[in-house]
């Protein structure tokens, strides 16, 4: 008898990932609520593990057709203790008592809810769900930052070292194959002929003609012998092309107001928002460094923890956070190789000479070097800053701005200012 | 099988195999060699085998897609992994140590986890034990084909991908969500079908499929033939003529609007539930016969001088867990363990045949006193749980297991108990619990009664209680889904002992959404 022993543990990994998956598409709607929760009720910080999702056991059943309690049934069971004949035992109530047809209850749970567990992929996989990074086409289009060579076959121009030997000779034995034959053919015509009266006849008669051949056959040799060996049209050469490759890196500058008038609860929706962002981006770059710039009167750059928990007071002066930031990216991130993303949060309270700078430094030098700027106001009053600022919304499509004053906003402001381009500007 | 007596043993074994916990490809090789020679010895059946390594992951896997190893995506496969895994993850449960599959070669899936001791059971147990059974026994010779059962469900998998491409995911779900809610009503119960083959599968479904939608379209034809016959024709023809009780068939062949696609997937479903017909009405004696076969192979090895003493004590462990059977009232009680009362029977047969009593030699006239090994093989053979019991369950095991019958009327206040393991008893116990085990009794008894052709074209199925049982309330939920394969209304009635009709429920058309 032939018999196997075969290994499978390698094969066939995550064999029912396509069954979670057409799962998880069918309760799309309370694992979107689940998630959503989620994000409004636990801390941001663990925002990347995964979640719990609670769906009602009748919204995951498969009815069958099946028994239901009454009528007359008899079943046998084990372990009799002290029954005899005709012994009336009470109906214990509840009327289940494992006691059912075709349903005995093999899920053996009851009426809870079916619980499952979301991992930290799908977790951020429901979170991102149907947005898309800002302006991600036009980046791949039009500025190119990176270029990476590649083979793309043989060309007919191209630099010396790249030169292909053996496809230039071989080019050049066709070549003069080619533009040889028509010669060498009437050239072999004209020699037999000649061959043919100098053997056999008499050639007085035909002198004339001899030396006609002759003088033929040695225009066609002369002719075969002009073919060059090598032309330039022969010579093939390794052709490499550049595909421009997108930027992996992108550098995310937190840039928050930590003067005295914002205070825990502002801070903390100014965190959510960071987070929420730098999470976005996890799921588009493969290296993000963050750059955290607080400010009163004055910025300096700082750590994350610093610069979610210390707290300053005194005024307000915006721009100087956007004159360090520029500074910064200047200095470190260059443009071509990095995409830059800002996120501002501020309660809008500004020293109001300061305000119409910021919208320069922002219109002229900030905006043209980023991928995406999101102004965050957490607090409810339109101050100088908003109104400048609202200025450059129309012109400016990579440059967004909202409200926020409750934690419950956050993602739905988050999902607004990301929200899916439908065409690339 | 051709011998009375286990063939004799060739050689004696001086020094048990080696037993660490540790498996290795090699040991298994060994150990697997020593079993396959004493499974001949007792000249079991088998197809080849062809064991395979998975992890536990893997098992879950298998085990979520109803035990095979490939199928169709379903959303239902999913919650099922997820349910199994959360229970495995917590220690709730451990998992099955070996599924195996009615398929030729048979698969054997053994477990990464499991230590060589259980290695030897599982090969013992499925390998030999429910592999013989899978090509001895009638309904499984009747019902299904080994051979060609993989093929067939690469062929459904990579159909309905196909659908689920071509139509969507929605559409796709949709049909097989239905499907799946009358899977069980959806096997021929009497009658035998054709072998499947995957090429001719293939090939003929084409074919199928235009000549199903002619069929249809015939049937529904709105054109009268003859004007002045259409309304007396009407009246007196019946369809169907008879009560028909494969609804999945029934609507594969009759269902007026189904894409010819749609038709294809039911008859997958259909397909599929008929291969699992015969495990579902041979829970008891497929798993009381390679439970009872791992006991007598490792046993038997071990008397050869094959098995350590470790090894016994570890196997032997499992095995009273595996049969354990907890008493009414006990917080593990879940129904009769197949198990449990499976090897309790199979060794029970043994016992008659070799030690009969006064008693057994009453009761069991034609097997008291023959030889063991041909009366099991008939037993396991030419049975299905409910017969089993009804011809094998002896007073001496009712005794065992202590049996009692208690009757359950909705009518009276109290339970009664009708019969108990004494000499009055002993047959109405028997009987209730074969009874138990018929599928005719366990799931309620639905046909397609008749089909409004000139009406509004719905369908009306009939319910017949037994023994007064109503239907459970999913069955308006059911019908929804039978609505959505009919695509008209759907009616159904439950009919009482004396004819009359006791509960309806109606669905109407489905919309168009």
């Amino acid at each position: 008898m032939l018999q196997h022993i075969i290994d499978r543990r390698l094969a066939g990994k995550n064999k029912s990932i396509g069954n979670r998956e057409r799962f998880l598409r069918r309760h799309k709607e309370q694992i979107r609520e689940a998630v959503k929760r989620a994000i409004d009720g636990r801390g941001i910080r663990d925002l990347e593990r995964g979640e719990n999702i609670h769906i009602p056991k009748r919204d995951i059943a498969e009815p069958v057709f099946g028994h239901g309690s009454g009528g007359n049934r008899e079943m046998v069971h084990p372990g009799n203790q002290d029954y005899v004949r005709g012994d009336r035992i009470e109906r214990p109530s509840g009327g289940g008592s494992g006691a059912g047809g075709s349903q005995a209850s093999d899920s053996g749970e009851g009426d809870d809810d079916f619980v499952f567990h979301l991992s930290k992929e799908e977790f951020i996989q429901a979170f991102f769900d149907d947005l898309a990074l800002p302006n991600l086409e036009r980046t791949h289009l039009a500025e190119v930052p990176e270029y990476r060579s590649y083979r793309a076959g043989i060309s007919s121009d191209g630099n010396p070292s790249n030169l292909h030997v053996l496809r230039s000779m071989r080019g050049a034995i066709g070549r003069r194959i080619a533009i040889g034959a028509g010669s060498r053919r009437d050239l072999r015509h004209l020699e037999d002929r000649l061959a043919h009266l100098k053997r056999h006849l008499d050639p007085s008669p035909h002198s004339r003609e001899i030396s006609s051949l002759e003088h033929e056959i040695a225009a066609l040799r002369a002719r075969l012998a002009r073919i060059p060996y090598l032309d330039p049209i022969d010579l093939r050469y390794r052709s490499r092309v550049r595909v421009p490759m997108p930027s992996s890196k992108a550098v995310m500058f937190c840039l928050m107001d930590v003067s005295g008038s914002m205070d825990e609860a502002r801070k903390d929706l100014a965190k959510r928002f960071f987070i929420l962002l730098y999470l976005f981006l996890t799921r588009h770059y493969e290296k993000i460094d963050l750059v955290f710039i607080r400010h009163h009167t004055q910025a300096q750059e700082v750590d994350e923890d610093s610069f979610f928990h210390a707290t300053e007071t005194g005024g307000t002066v915006v721009s100087s956070a956007l004159d360090l930031m520029i500074e910064i990216a200047h200095a470190r991130y260059p443009r071509d190789e990095w995409n830059i993303y800002g996120a501002q949060a501020s309660d809008g309270d500004n020293w109001h000479h300061d305000s119409g700078r910021c919208r320069l430094l922002l219109a002229e030098q900030l905006l043209p070097m980023c991928r995406y700027f999101a102004y965050l106001q957490v607090a409810e009053e339109e101050q100088n800053l908003w109104d400048e600022y609202a200025l450059l919304t129309d012109e400016v499509k990579h440059f967004a701005m909202r409200k926020v004053t409750e934690a419950t906003q956050i993602y739905p402001v988050f999902r607004e200012l990301f929200k899916k381009e439908s065409a690339p500007a | 099988m051709s011998t009375t007596k286990p063939l004799p043993l060739k050689s004696r074994r001086i020094e048990p195999l080696p037993s660490p916990s540790d498996w290795s490809f090699e040991l298994i090789e060994r150990y697997h060699e020593v079993i396959k020679q004493t499974a001949e010895r007792y000249e079991l059946d088998t197809y080849a085998n062809q064991l395979e390594i998975i992890t536990a992951e893997q098992m879950m896997d298998a085990y979520a897609s109803v035990g095979m190893p490939v199928n169709y995506r379903h959303w239902s496969y999913g919650k099922e992994f997820i349910a199994t895994e959360k229970n495995y993850r917590r220690g709730h449960m451990g998992l099955a140590y070996e599924i195996v599959i009615n398929a030729n070669p048979c698969i054997s899936y053994l477990m990464e986890e499991n230590t060589m001791a259980m290695q030897a059971l599982v090969i013992a147990h499925a390998a030999y034990g429910h592999n013989s059974f899978f090509k001895g026994n009638y309904l499984f010779r009747m019902w299904t084909d080994a051979s060609s059962i993989i093929d067939y469900l690469v062929y459904a998998k990579n159909y309905v991908a196909d659908c689920e491409e071509r139509h969507g995911l929605d559409a796709v779900e949709a049909v097989l969500d239905s499907c799946h809610a009358l899977m069980n009503h959806g096997v021929d119960r009497y009658r035998r079908p054709g072998k499947l083959s995957l090429t001719q599968e293939r090939l003929r479904r084409e074919e199928r499929e235009a000549y199903a939608q002619q069929q249809v379209n015939d049937l529904w034809r709105t054109l009268p033939k003859k004007a002045e016959r259409v309304s007396e024709g009407a009246e007196a023809k019946r369809f169907p003529e008879e009560p028909q009780e494969n609804l999945l068939y029934f609507i594969e062949k009759n269902a007026p609007l189904l894409e010819p696609w749609q038709r294809e997937v039911v008859r997958i479903v259909r397909k599929v539930a008929q291969y699992f017909y015969p495990q579902r009405q041979t829970q008891v004696i497929n798993e009381g016969w390679a439970t009872f076969w791992h006991h007598q192979l490792l046993n038997t090895m071990y008397d050869d001088g094959f098995l350590s003493d470790g090894m016994m004590m570890e196997w032997l462990k499992s095995h009273t867990n595996v049969i354990y059977q907890p008493p009414v009232g006990n917080r593990a009680y879940s129904g009769i363990n197949p198990y449990a009362l499976g090897f309790a029977m199979f060794t029970d047969i043994k016992r008659v045949c070799e030690q009969p009593t006064a008693e057994d030699r009453s009761w069991f006239p034609e097997i008291a006193g023959q030889p063991w090994l041909p009366t099991l093989d008939h037993a396991m053979r030419n049975f299905k749980d409910e017969s089993f019991i009804g011809q094998f369950l002896s007073p001496k095991l009712m005794r065992d297991f202590r049996l009692f019958s208690i009757v359950d009327d909705a009518d009276e206040d109290e339970l009664e108990v009708a019969a108990i393991h004494d000499e009055s008893g002993y047959r109405h116990v028997r009987e209730a619990l074969a009874k138990q085990y018929d599928l005719g009794h366990r799931e309620p008894n639905i046909q397609v009664w008749s089909v409004k052709l000139r009406g509004d074209r719905s369908l009306v199925l009939r319910h017949v209680q037994h023994n007064e049982r109503p239907l459970h309330d999913s069955a308006q939920e059911v019908l929804r889904h039978v609505a959505r394969l009919w695509g008209f209304g759907v009616h159904l009635e439950s009919v009482g002992s004396t004819g009359e009709v006791k509960q309806r429920w109606s669905v109407n058309p489905p919309s168009d959404d």
